[in-house]
């Protein structure tokens, strides 16, 4: 997997391309990720009648790409400058405790039928996203 | 930590994307470097001590 997407690296690229390039590896694996996905749940109920053998295929594949994509995020943020890490690092951090602490509390209010509507995984995955974002354009600023 | 970045880049005429690029960091990192508001790493400071032909001292200050 890290051949895979090593193959078109060079020292001869400035930081910007290399940044660049870094940035267009992580879209493109990301969408072929969340098609992937989309595949999934629209193949099973469209294209191979709910068959658990495809199903289960095509979630290893899902798997995969979802390794592809998190090891050109690696690749990524080791292509930032130790400025930009520490911001990643502090967003990051601050998005993976949002979701650990709001995650369970929600699940909590969820299983005690506190909740007027169904708890989805979906909701948490926004919730850890827009974490990161505000995190991410504070940190910016603190450094500007 | 203080440091006289911004007065040996003015000496030598380049901008903060132009040392930016020496250094291979982004300009936000010099700016913020310059501001004290973020200490760059030992492996950088001699990174810049090689580029300005001077001791890590002769450019960083502890405060």
């Amino acid at each position: 997997m890290e051949g895979l997407i090593d193959m078109s690296d060079s020292q001869e690229l400035s930081r910007r391309q290399r940044n660049q390039l870094n940035h267009r590896r992580l879209a493109g694996y990301t969408l072929v990720w969340l098609l992937s996905l989309a595949l999934v749940y629209f193949g099973h109920r469209y294209l191979w009648a709910g068959s658990a053998l495809v199903t289960t295929v095509m979630v290893g594949l899902n798997i995969i790409a979802g390794i592809a994509m998190m090891m050109a995020n690696k690749k990524l943020l080791a292509g930032l400058d130790e400025l930009e890490q520490k911001v990643q690092l502090e967003a990051m951090a601050l998005a993976l405790g949002a979701g650990l602490v709001g995650g369970f509390a929600y699940s909590a209010l969820s299983q005690t039928g506190v909740l007027p509507f169904h708890a989805e995984i979906s909701h948490l995955a926004v919730f850890i996203a827009l974490t990161y974002l505000v995190a991410m354009v504070k940190g910016v600023k603190k450094y500007q | 930590m203080k440091n006289r970045l911004k007065v040996l880049r003015a000496e030598r005429d380049w901008t903060q994307a132009d040392l930016a690029e020496r250094l291979d960091v982004s300009r936000q990192t010099i700016n913020a470097i310059e501001k004290g508001k973020f200490d760059p790493s030992l492996p950088l400071a001699f990174k810049a001590s090689r580029l300005f032909g001077l001791t890590i001292e002769e450019i960083f200050q502890d405060e």
